[in-house]
């Protein structure tokens, strides 16, 4: 129904300039994730499409039409805020009911449609609660409901979950992809901090970082294909390793020397006899990582190690105090590796190379 | 001595009094009475027995010093009859331990006691001199409300003081008059707060502002009464206006005028001034109500498509509901013993007369202390509800 078009949005308070250059397309039905490091701008940028926040550079295209002066109200938006925002002094009926009263609806209609959301979102025994008494889930799922029945075309979330107990998040989050699921022609815009919520929600995920935007992609495609070292460490947990390194074979495939003699791996990018001798960054996720039988690869020995059962973490010495170890996950029990010297490799389909920060596999 | 000095000696001996038995009072209580340490079933019976005896020494003691001190102010009996009480409970509080305590003590039952026991020494000297200056003159006003000053005495005369009072039309004048300041001036004060604290938060000189509308808080009421008697200041025609209304009245045309003999109009003239003193104080405490409203039921609000005066009405008031009432309750008790200002700017006259200062008319001038105490038995009486009203809900508000 809805789609949203950013053109070179900035926003800068003053001299500082904090969001630039954002090109972004969203198709309606999506639901778009932005995540990124604290203070990159996701909420600004957020508060920008709400209409909260002014756009002070580039143009905002809600369903065809620039909204970059248009006020909140006739945007056709909705937003969940972090602390929820619930009007204190108003029962939840009236906290749901409020922005159909100032839209002047019928009493019956607006009725209908506080019911109905009530329905949708369990909430209908509270509806004559006033927010203090009501749990933080509840509280949250009255939020959901105020954008409910508005019938937006864009649902925007900022944080949604971030006050919520673990256990809860991940109900609220089934909650929040079935409520999406039910009304599949309804854009939502996602703002969070947590990776979890960010791969399991998102159509697509829009990664934040240095006042633009890093790379936007399905989860999938981000986890697989990471075009910069940015987005490869920021996807996944444990981080991707990076190994600093120099091109010593190229051809079909190309051989990486690791520095500090820590031996050399394969990677499936092919390369030129020009790229001879490039100094590179080597990055493999932990979980790609194997030993290796014939003693090529990475060489290190094991600082320590952690049984979980369904897999074992082994952190190997790093080369200087306080730089970060190198991560490798191995699927199994393993026992007694701690201060043995292994040899770890990975197919080379999972070696991505980086040079200058990008990727030189997927550009 | 120099006034100063003594003052200077005054508040020393005040000051250090007060540290002294803040002191003293909790060194007896944690080195002798309750030490944070154990003792033995025998010590511990040792104890209870001291502590009993002791403690009903203090009674007798009392109870002798009061028949020597019969002849002596009624309030240094009424103290001493304070103390005698307090003492008496205690003493039954240990000798109720003495009787049915055994074994020994430890070190936590000792502390914890004496935490118990702890507030109450800092209440004490607040709860005596409250006891003395407000409870006691409470009920001494109330026992003199009955009575009627014959020479060299009082007779007690019923109800006759009020029935009075009830048949004087310048007492209805007044309780009008008190009415009238009851509606206008807590609603003016508070609804012209919330208006300035609303209006001077985003503006980049709203903090000279709001100084300016606070500083009259600072002036005393008869200090403003001044001030405002110069601004209603009418000279004869042919000279120079030097009161602000009449010199812009006379430039429209008018006849310069007595604006504070001018029946009903005068009335309002005085509650201007303390309207003008109390919306400094309604301002600071909305203000602060204000800047505590999340910031984001307010974008909230705007998302659902509320205009300034919606937000404003529905969102923003409703949500400072409880210090509105506070700060209106608060004015409310302020404009119910309104005195200085009527005092000094018209005494009374014109049609201007009010509960407080009738009573002082009453009680100081024509030394009526029947009428005056009945007066003020009145004034008690209004002031009461709005007190426990106040009380309860800052009471709301605190938890
Ligand atoms: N009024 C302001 N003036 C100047 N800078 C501001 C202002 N408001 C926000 N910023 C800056 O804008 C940047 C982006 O803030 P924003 O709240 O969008 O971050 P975020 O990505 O949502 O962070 P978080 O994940 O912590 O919520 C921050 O670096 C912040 O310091
Ligand atoms: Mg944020």
């Amino acid at each position: 129904m809805a789609g949203l078009k950013l053109t070179d949005v900035a926003k800068s308070y003053g001299d500082v300039s904090v969001l630039k250059d954002i090109n972004l397309d969203i198709d309606a039905g999506e639901l778009i994730v932005f995540v990124g490091p604290s203070g990159c701008g996701k909420s600004t940028l957020l508060r920008m499409i709400a209409g909260l926040e002014r756009i002070t550079g580039g143009e905002l295209q809600i369903d065809g039409q620039v909204v970059n002066d248009v006020p909140p109200a006739q945007r056709g938006i909705a937003m969940v805020f972090q602390s929820y925002a619930l009007y204190p002094h108003m029962t939840v009926y009236d906290n749901m009911a409020f922005a159909l009263k100032l839209a002047k609806m019928s009493k019956q209609e607006i009725d209908d449609a506080v019911r109905k959301a009530a329905d949708i979102l369990q909430l209908t025994p509270y509806l004559d609660r006033l927010p203090k008494a009501l749990s933080g889930g509840q509280r949250q799922r009255v939020a959901i409901g105020r954008c409910i029945v508005r019938d937006p075309k864009v649902f925007l979330f900022d944080e949604p979950l971030s006050n919520l107990d673990a256990a809860l998040r991940v109900a609220t989050r089934l909650e929040i992809a079935q409520l999406k699921e039910s009304m599949p022609d309804r854009t939502m815009i996602y703002v969070t901090h947590d990776q979890v919520e960010a791969m399991t929600l998102a159509s697509r995920i829009v990664v934040l970082a240095n006042k633009g935007i890093s790379q936007v992609g399905t989860p999938l495609e981000l986890y697989e294909k990471p075009r910069n070292e940015f987005v490869a460490q920021f996807i996944g947990s444990p981080a991707m390793n990076l190994f600093p390194g120099e091109i010593t074979a190229t051809g079909e495939r190309t051989t990486i020397r690791l520095a500090d003699d820590h031996g050399d791996i394969v990677s499936a990018y092919p390369s030129t006899a020009a790229d001879m001798g490039k100094t590179v960054n080597v990055g493999v996720r932990p979980e790609d990582m194997h030993v290796s039988e014939d003693g090529t690869g990475y060489t290190g020995t094991v600082d320590v190690q952690e049984n979980l059962g369904e897999v074992t973490l082994l952190f190997f010495v790093p080369d200087a105090p306080g730089k970060d170890p190198v991560i490798a996950k191995l699927p199994g029990i393993h026992r007694g590796l701690k201060g043995q010297t292994l040899h770890m490799t990975a197919s080379p389909e999972k070696v991505h190379v980086f040079m200058d920060g990008t990727s030189l596999l997927y550009r | 001595m120099h006034p100063a000095l003594q003052g200077l000696v005054t508040i020393i001996i005040g000051v250090g009094g007060c540290v002294g038995y803040f002191v003293l009072s909790n060194y007896l209580l944690d080195r002798f009475l309750l030490p944070a340490r154990a003792f033995s079933a025998e010590q511990t019976a040792a104890r209870r027995k001291l502590g009993t005896i002791f403690l009903f020494a203090i009674p007798s003691v009392l109870i002798a010093i009061g028949f020597l001190m019969t002849d002596a102010l009624f309030s240094v009996q009424g103290f001493l009859w304070l103390v005698l009480a307090g003492a008496l409970i205690l003493g039954l509080w240990r000798l109720n331990d003495f009787v049915f305590g055994s074994g020994a003590t430890t070190a936590g039952r000792n502390i914890s006691r004496a935490n118990m026991i702890r507030p109450w020494l800092f209440l004490l000297p607040a709860m005596v001199a409250l006891g003395l200056y407000l409870t006691y003159p409470v009920f001494e006003t109330f026992r003199l409300s009955f009575t009627q000053r014959i020479p060299g005495g009082y007779e007690f005369v019923g109800v006759d003081n009020y029935t009075q009072m009830m048949s004087e039309p310048k007492f209805w004048e007044a309780m009008r008059n008190n009415m009238l300041w009851l509606f206008v001036v807590p609603a003016m004060s508070t609804a012209m707060g919330l208006i300035v604290a609303q209006l001077t938060d985003r503006i980049s000189w709203g903090n000279i502002a709001k100084m300016l509308i606070f500083m009259p808080m600072a002036i005393s009421f008869v200090g403003a009464s001044v001030i405002w008697k110069l601004m209603y200041d009418a000279r004869p025609a042919e000279q120079d206006q030097i009161g602000v209304l009449n010199a812009i009245w006379v430039s429209f045309g008018g006849e310069p005028q007595q604006w504070l003999t001018l029946p009903i109009w005068n009335s309002f003239f005085l509650m201007v001034v303390l309207i003008w003193i109390q919306t400094g104080f309604a301002m600071v405490i909305l203000s602060a109500a204000l800047r505590g409203i999340p910031e984001e039921t307010v974008e909230a609000a705007i998302v659902d498509g509320a205009g300034p005066f919606t937000i404003f009405f529905k969102i923003k008031v409703p949500q400072i509901m409880p210090t509105i009432v506070v700060v209106w309750t608060t004015i409310t008790l302020t404009v119910l013993k309104v005195f200085d200002i009527v005092f000094a700017m018209t005494n009374g006259q014109w049609g201007t007369q009010v509960l407080a200062n009738y009573m002082y008319d009453k009680l100081f001038r024509a030394n009526d202390w029947g009428v005056g105490s009945a007066a003020a038995m009145v004034i008690m009486l209004l002031v009461t509800p709005i007190l426990v009203m106040n009380v309860r809900n800052a009471r709301r508000e605190m938890k």
